[in-house]
């Protein structure tokens, strides 16, 4: 396996050159669970370049947050044509940087919110939920999760979105009170890890009783694993929505295949394969799988509005970290 | 070989790839300059902690491999290269398996109705710290009993010596020139610690100062903060390499004939020597074979995509640790002072900030994911240096000062002092040094992330996607193939060393 490095990295650009010069080009910056060999990307890529006689590229530099990152370093100089993967928590960071433009017509969609958001386009959505087994007596809220002998963890929500959207869920949820909730919490956290997997691998070996993650999550081991021992349970306060958003950046090379692509998101058969690779709900009320469809769905859904989720966030996370450090 | 432009080219490419991306990153600032104290304070505290009390632990442990032959020596030995090479989480998962809430350990305290331990906290960090460190420590000090020349060892038994005076005139002044390096790379690893520290910490009490690198650069984009940060690390670490150089003094044990005689004294000594292995191998052994029966169930069930992984990142590692290599040789058998320095700071560099100046660097040139590779394979390469040059350098300085006379005298340079006079004499620490370079760029993560080729993961990276696609099981058996190739890859070289060589 000695091969020289110059091979390998030739190897990579071969394609690259071989494909620049007779099919145009859609490139697409994402997070990294998107476009691995288990998340939408490859099905989408087939179903999208039949359709466009193009090449689809995704580039994945790590999770979302590492893809805002990513954009506000290459600035106005980027080479991608379309994000994807930014949720409404990242959404006004997003919006301050002047890099994306408006998008073409398209389909409406079926949030549990009203969008009208004309540069950001959903494209799948989620409520965060606590994930544990089933049997363990499930509390109905979160002040009775803080009151219980549940031991879960959570993630960190100064390097993951899951982590910054319990921060935000407990924040419109409590407001003013919310650092009261956080004490009662504290005695509950086993611990904070810094990112999803992380957590979700302590919950699957037996480490602690729940993980925070989303409500949909049961559905990937009833249908992956048929596996129907895993619950998430609704609470009475609400859950909080996370709403994933595609944009078009302003200065796309290919516009209209960016445009394209984002009608195509939104298609029937997009939407079916994300539901089911992506784990998340589909933006548009598409037929899923019975074991799906039938997941127990929040009577509430909090949600902060773009802007007030960036302006709430480094104070929520301030008490967080001053009510988890006592 | 004593020209000087050889060792700085090298250490000026090492310092241009740490130096550099922090710089460019620097560049970017918008925000203003910032320093936590709690986060320092924690970091520092937990580093410190990690490394006196790895070192401590090591220095028995080592001693008593050093003074006793028995069967199993040479696997001992070996095992000890494998926790150090555990990529973080898999390190974590395996420590949980046995400390953890529903571990064994706590499985058999409820046992015997005694209180479950919790292993969140600062105890938690240090403990995983030493698990993942001594090991080493332990190689890196056995190192410098195993270079005490067995002239000095007969002189002292024909003067009667018994173990205190032995300890007094021999083994202190060797422990006094090994010890002091050994701890300032622990510190140092220690120091840089991100997903340990956070995932074992139990909270937002156990932040990092690489944390607040992460957030700076990520949610809050605020360059400058984390260009400040890294520096801080920087500084710290240089601070401690300083140190650790005024300590350390050589022993100058003088040439002897290339053979070690072991010293074994009787009676309780031998009782505590064989205590301390067990305890040692028991500690270190029990992680390891819950993550090896974790991951075995699902080896016949994974996808082809670990194979292709695994095939590029032995690739990477083979290429990385040539490099590693031939810059720890060349900066190791040179006399400038401050090569200590060079190779040392790598261990303190943040690598989502050198990760993120290279993107910075390259992007404008060519498009990141055709560099991924060759970027990981430099990236780790100079990651790696830090431990190659700890393992090489006292025994090269030894062989120099030796030899290095009569080498001159004879008019014996070049390729052919390295064949004749360098090379053999270094076997055995070459081979090891190899042997680690090797197989931490095959577990490393830090950088590649960045720079990730969705398509052509590395194995770390792919073991990464199959956790964050819910598929723990087969990440698990993804991770015992890291892991098993990983050690492959340490035991091929550290045994070639050692083959053929009767330290």
């Amino acid at each position: 396996m000695r091969r020289p490095v110059s091979l390998c990295a030739a190897a990579l650009l071969l394609p690259l050159s071989a494909a620049a010069q007779d099919r145009p080009v859609l490139n697409v910056l994402t997070y990294d669970s998107f476009t691995s060999e288990w998340g939408p990307g490859p099905q989408l890529t087939a179903a999208f370049e039949q359709e466009c006689g193009c090449d689809l590229r995704f580039t994945a530099p790590g999770d979302a947050a590492a893809v805002l990152a990513r954009l506000r370093l290459e600035g106005a100089r980027s080479t991608a044509d379309v994000v994807l993967g930014l949720d409404t928590n990242l959404m006004a960071d997003a919006a301050a940087t002047g890099l994306f433009a408006p998008h073409g017509a398209v389909p409406s969609v079926d949030l549990p919110i009203a969008w009208t958001d004309d540069t950001f386009l959903p494209f799948d959505w989620g409520w965060f939920g606590f994930v544990m087994n089933r049997g363990a007596e499930p509390p109905h809220s979160l002040s009775e999760l803080a009151d219980s002998d549940l031991r879960i963890v959570i993630q960190d929500p100064r390097s993951s979105t899951p982590g910054l959207g319990l921060v935000m869920w407990v924040q419109a949820a409590y407001g003013d009170e919310a650092p009261a909730l956080w004490d009662r919490l504290a005695d509950n956290i086993l611990t904070v890890t810094p990112g999803w997997s992380e957590a979700y691998g302590l919950f699957t070996e037996g480490e602690a009783d729940a993980v925070l993650s989303y409500t949909t999550s049961p559905a990937y081991h009833i249908l992956a694993e048929g596996d129907d021992s895993k619950i998430a349970p609704i609470f009475d306060e609400g859950h909080y929505l996370q709403v994933e958003l595609a944009a078009k950046l302003a200065h796309a090379a290919e516009p209209e295949l960016a445009d394209r692509f984002l009608a195509f998101l939104l298609s029937d058969e997009a939407q079916t394969i994300i539901a089911t690779t992506n784990w998340m709900y589909p933006a548009r009320d598409v037929p899923l799988p019975e074991a799906f469809a039938a997941l127990p769905r929040p009577e509430r859904t909090l949600f902060l509005p773009p802007d007030e989720a960036a302006a709430a966030r480094d104070p929520a996370i301030a008490e967080w970290q001053a009510a988890l450090s006592r | 070989m004593a020209s000087r432009t050889l060792p700085l080219i090298v250490a000026g490419a090492v310092l241009l790839l740490i130096l550099g991306p922090l710089a460019l990153v620097a560049l970017q600032a918008q925000g203003g300059w910032g320093a936590d104290w709690p986060v320092l304070r924690f970091t520092v505290l937990q580093a410190a902690l990690s490394a006196t009390l790895s070192a401590a632990l090591a220095v028995p442990v080592a001693r008593a491999l050093a003074r006793r032959r028995f069967a199993g020596r040479g696997a001992l030995i070996a095992l000890l290269g494998a926790p150090f090479l555990l990529p973080v989480i898999v390190a974590v998962l395996g420590l949980l398996a046995a400390f953890g809430r529903s571990g064994i350990v706590n499985d058999a305290l409820a046992l015997l109705g005694l209180p479950r331990l919790s292993i969140y906290g600062l105890h938690g960090v240090v403990l995983a710290h030493v698990f993942l460190n001594m090991p080493l420590a332990v190689r890196l000090i056995l190192q410098g009993w195993q270079g005490i020349p067995a002239e000095r060892m007969r002189l002292a038994l024909t003067l009667g010596f018994g173990p205190r005076d032995i300890c007094r005139h021999l083994e202190r002044p060797m422990l006094r020139e090994v010890l002091p390096g050994t701890v300032i790379v622990i510190f140092a690893i220690c120091l840089t610690s991100f997903a340990v520290a956070l995932t074992l910490g139990g909270g937002p009490r156990a932040t990092t100062v690489e944390l607040a690198i992460y957030q700076a650069l990520r949610f809050s984009f605020d360059p400058g903060r984390a260009a400040s940060l890294a520096a801080l690390q920087l500084l710290l670490c240089a601070g401690a390499v300083v140190l650790a150089g005024l300590v350390a003094v050589p022993p100058g044990f003088g040439r002897g004939l290339d053979r070690t005689v072991p010293f074994a004294p009787a009676g309780w000594r031998r009782a505590m020597d064989a205590a301390l292995l067990a305890g040692a191998t028991l500690f270190l052994t029990c992680p390891l074979a819950l993550i090896a029966l974790r991951g075995a169930p699902e080896l016949a069930s994974l996808p082809p995509a670990v194979w292709q992984a695994a095939a590029r990142s032995v690739a990477v590692a083979a290429g990385s640790a040539a490099l590693t290599m031939t810059a720890a040789l060349i900066l190791a058998l040179s006399p400038l002072r401050w090569a200590g320095l060079v190779a040392t700071l790598p261990l303190a560099a943040s690598s989502l900030v050198m990760g993120t100046g290279l993107f910075l660097a390259l992007w404008p040139l060519t498009s990141p994911d055709a560099l991924a590779l060759p970027v990981t394979l430099l990236v780790n390469a100079v990651l790696a240096l830090p431990f190659a040059f700890r393992i090489l350098h006292p025994p090269a300085q030894a062989v120099r000062h030796d030899y290095g006379p009569l080498a001159d005298t004879l008019g014996l340079t070049g390729a052919a002092r390295l064949r004749w006079v360098i090379l053999p004499r270094l076997r055995r620490p070459l081979g090891f040094a190899a042997g680690v370079s090797a197989a931490l760029s095959m577990g490393d993560l830090g950088v590649i992330a960045l720079f990730a080729a969705p398509d052509a993961p590395t194995l770390p990276l792919l073991v990464q996607q199959l956790m964050g696609a819910y598929r723990m099981d087969q990440a698990a058996g993804a991770a015992l193939v890291l892991v098993a190739l990983s050690f492959g890859l340490f035991l091929l070289c550290d045994w070639g060393g050692r083959h053929g060589s009767d330290l």
